[in-house]
């Protein structure tokens, strides 16, 4: 549940935690087509290394750490499948990387984008997340879908653990066997965590409607978000950063490790 | 059997919730372990079958450390039966729900019928054999978590609120069945509040507060010790209440169930005291 650990949100004050949640999910978006556009290893790299500001300045590391480290097992697999398949089929990779380095190069991608989105989601509050929503008129039924499901999250970890505990206590034992038995292992914990969501999602309408939830059209809030100083310069760096990175795209010839290396 | 040896574990939120804590239960035992609300009692008892590890100190089931041995293992000499049912039912019929952890512990497919059929006798569930468990209602469904577990005849049994969410007549039931359980010579552990429950079935009590024991002993000795469920938060069983209130007549004040009481006021009575 480790990656889960990394997009948990705990209430701390620091400049990156202040700033309005639209200019971070500018910064977010930006990074994302940033990683999309580049396959070439060494920018995925200095990709990889340019949030680490970011993420001292709001004091978050321990986390960040934790799901880049959840998210490990995950670009374990993307670089054994593009290894195989990049030996399998040398004409689907660029002519300018050889199978380690693209297979690298894709799984690095990967962490690029976790990391990007675990920082947004550790200094972003689900209260600002849900107000910056409504206020970029998205409907209040979908924001609060949203805003429920970040929140259940950190429930429904602790509900795995105990859904695992409980199996575990007859028995299971969730790394034994071969890799389809693996996965087979997952079924017992699997069932019983997605029917309980089903059943905690219906007890929950049915609390919020015994509470009037939709009673009336107009919705008004008590905060509302104003864009200040440090967002405008978040905002424009961004968007240098997008040109930049555009530029360097259409502009730029990038080079990747097995073109340096002497052959 | 289970020796609990000057245990502390703290969860890795830094929260600690077992202080120092001793205990030993032999085999045949039958123990109830109260306290309120975040007092450690699923702690403790996770320290059993070792799903939980101490931080510090040590837990021997038949003097091997908990440390040493797997979940799996210690899981086939301590069964342990969870709060709510729902965290562990999947499977399509009640039939396999039972034959899973048979099936995990390696029971040849001859044994596995045979206990299957027993489990489903003993818990009244045999003509649910082919029902889905999704389907069974509330009190239905912790029957089946329960036979899942009794199915490969642990030693101990541990008993995570065994009595939230059942009606009287079910508790009823579920008393007559520990109390039987612990007759045949299992170890029996349960994890509860319910004092009114506790004193019908006058077990050893052990009482914790804090992450620490704090009274240990016999279910009539703890349980109308107002100093002791003051200090840990309960309160004793109704009747033994009325009994504290009335001592200046004389009453005795050690009466924690029902049929003690008749006997009590009916000797008070015929004492000529009316």
């Amino acid at each position: 549940m480790s990656v889960l650990e990394g997009f948990r949100f705990r209430h701390v004050s620091s400049p990156i935690h202040r700033r309005d949640p639209r200019v971070k999910f500018l910064y977010v978006l930006v990074s994302f087509i940033a990683a999309i556009m580049f396959n070439e290893l060494p920018l995925l790299l200095v990709l990889f290394f340019l949030p680490t500001p970011f993420v001292l300045l709001a004091g978050v590391q321990r986390q960040w750490l934790r799901s880049l480290r959840g998210a490990m097992f995950l670009a374990s697999f993307l670089f054994v499948f593009n290894l195989i398949f990049g030996f399998l089929s040398p004409e689907n990779i660029p002519k300018t990387m050889s199978p380690p380095e693209y297979a690298f190069a894709m799984s690095l991608r990967f962490l690029d984008l976790v990391e990007s989105f675990s920082i947004f989601f550790l200094t972003t509050s689900p209260d600002h997340l849900s107000l910056a929503l409504e206020q970029s008129r998205v409907p209040y039924e979908f924001t609060f879908a949203f805003t429920t499901a970040v929140r259940f999250v950190p429930v429904l970890a602790e509900e795995a653990q105990t859904i695992m505990d409980a199996q575990k206590a007859r028995g299971l034992e969730l790394e034994k066997g071969n890799f389809m038995k693996r996965v087979r292992n997952y079924i017992p914990i699997l069932i019983p965590l997605i029917v309980s969501s089903i059943r905690r999602s219906l007890e929950l309408a049915e609390a919020m409607e015994s509470r009037g939830w939709g009673a009336s059209k107009k919705r008004t809030n008590l905060y509302a978000l104003k864009m200040r100083r440090g967002d405008w310069v978040l905002a424009i760096v961004s968007l240098l950063f997008l040109v930049t990175v555009i530029y360097v795209r259409l502009y730029v010839p990038v080079p990747t490790f097995t073109m340096l290396l002497p052959h | 059997m289970i020796e609990v040896k000057n245990v502390n574990f703290t969860y890795p939120t830094g929260v600690e919730a077992l202080k120092g804590v001793s205990l030993s239960i032999r085999n045949g035992e039958f123990l109830a372990i109260m306290g309120q609300n975040g007092a450690g009692k699923t702690t403790l008892v996770k320290q059993f079958n070792g799903l939980l590890k101490p931080t510090k100190g040590e837990v021997l089931v038949d003097g091997v450390s908990t440390r040493d041995i797997s979940v799996a293992r210690l899981a086939r000499k301590v069964g342990f039966v969870f709060q709510n049912p729902d965290h562990q039912l999947f499977s399509e019929t009640v039939e396999e729900e039972i034959a899973f952890a048979l099936r995990n512990f390696g029971f040849k497919e001859s044994t596995l019928k045979k206990r299957v059929t027993w489990a489903l006798n003993l818990l009244d569930l045999t003509e649910y054999r082919k029902t889905s468990p999704f389907m069974l209602s509330g009190g239905e469904r912790k029957r089946v978590a329960l036979a899942s577990v009794l199915a490969w005849n642990p030693k101990v049994v541990i008993l995570d609120e065994p009595t939230i969410g059942q009606d009287h007549r079910q508790k009823e039931i579920l008393r007559q069945f520990i109390v039987q359980l612990n007759a045949q010579g299992k170890t029996v552990v349960i994890v509860t509040h319910d004092v009114e429950f506790v004193a019908e079935c006058s077990p050893r009590v052990v009482l914790m507060a804090q992450g620490q024991i704090v009274a240990d002993g016999d279910a009539k000795r703890i349980l109308t010790d107002p100093d002791v469920a003051l200090q840990a938060s309960i309160v004793p069983p109704q009747i033994t209440q009325i009994f504290l209130g009335l001592t200046d007549l004389g009453l005795p004040t050690d009466v924690i169930d029902v049929s003690e009481a008749t006997k009590a006021l009916l000797e008070y009575l015929e004492g000529g005291n009316c």
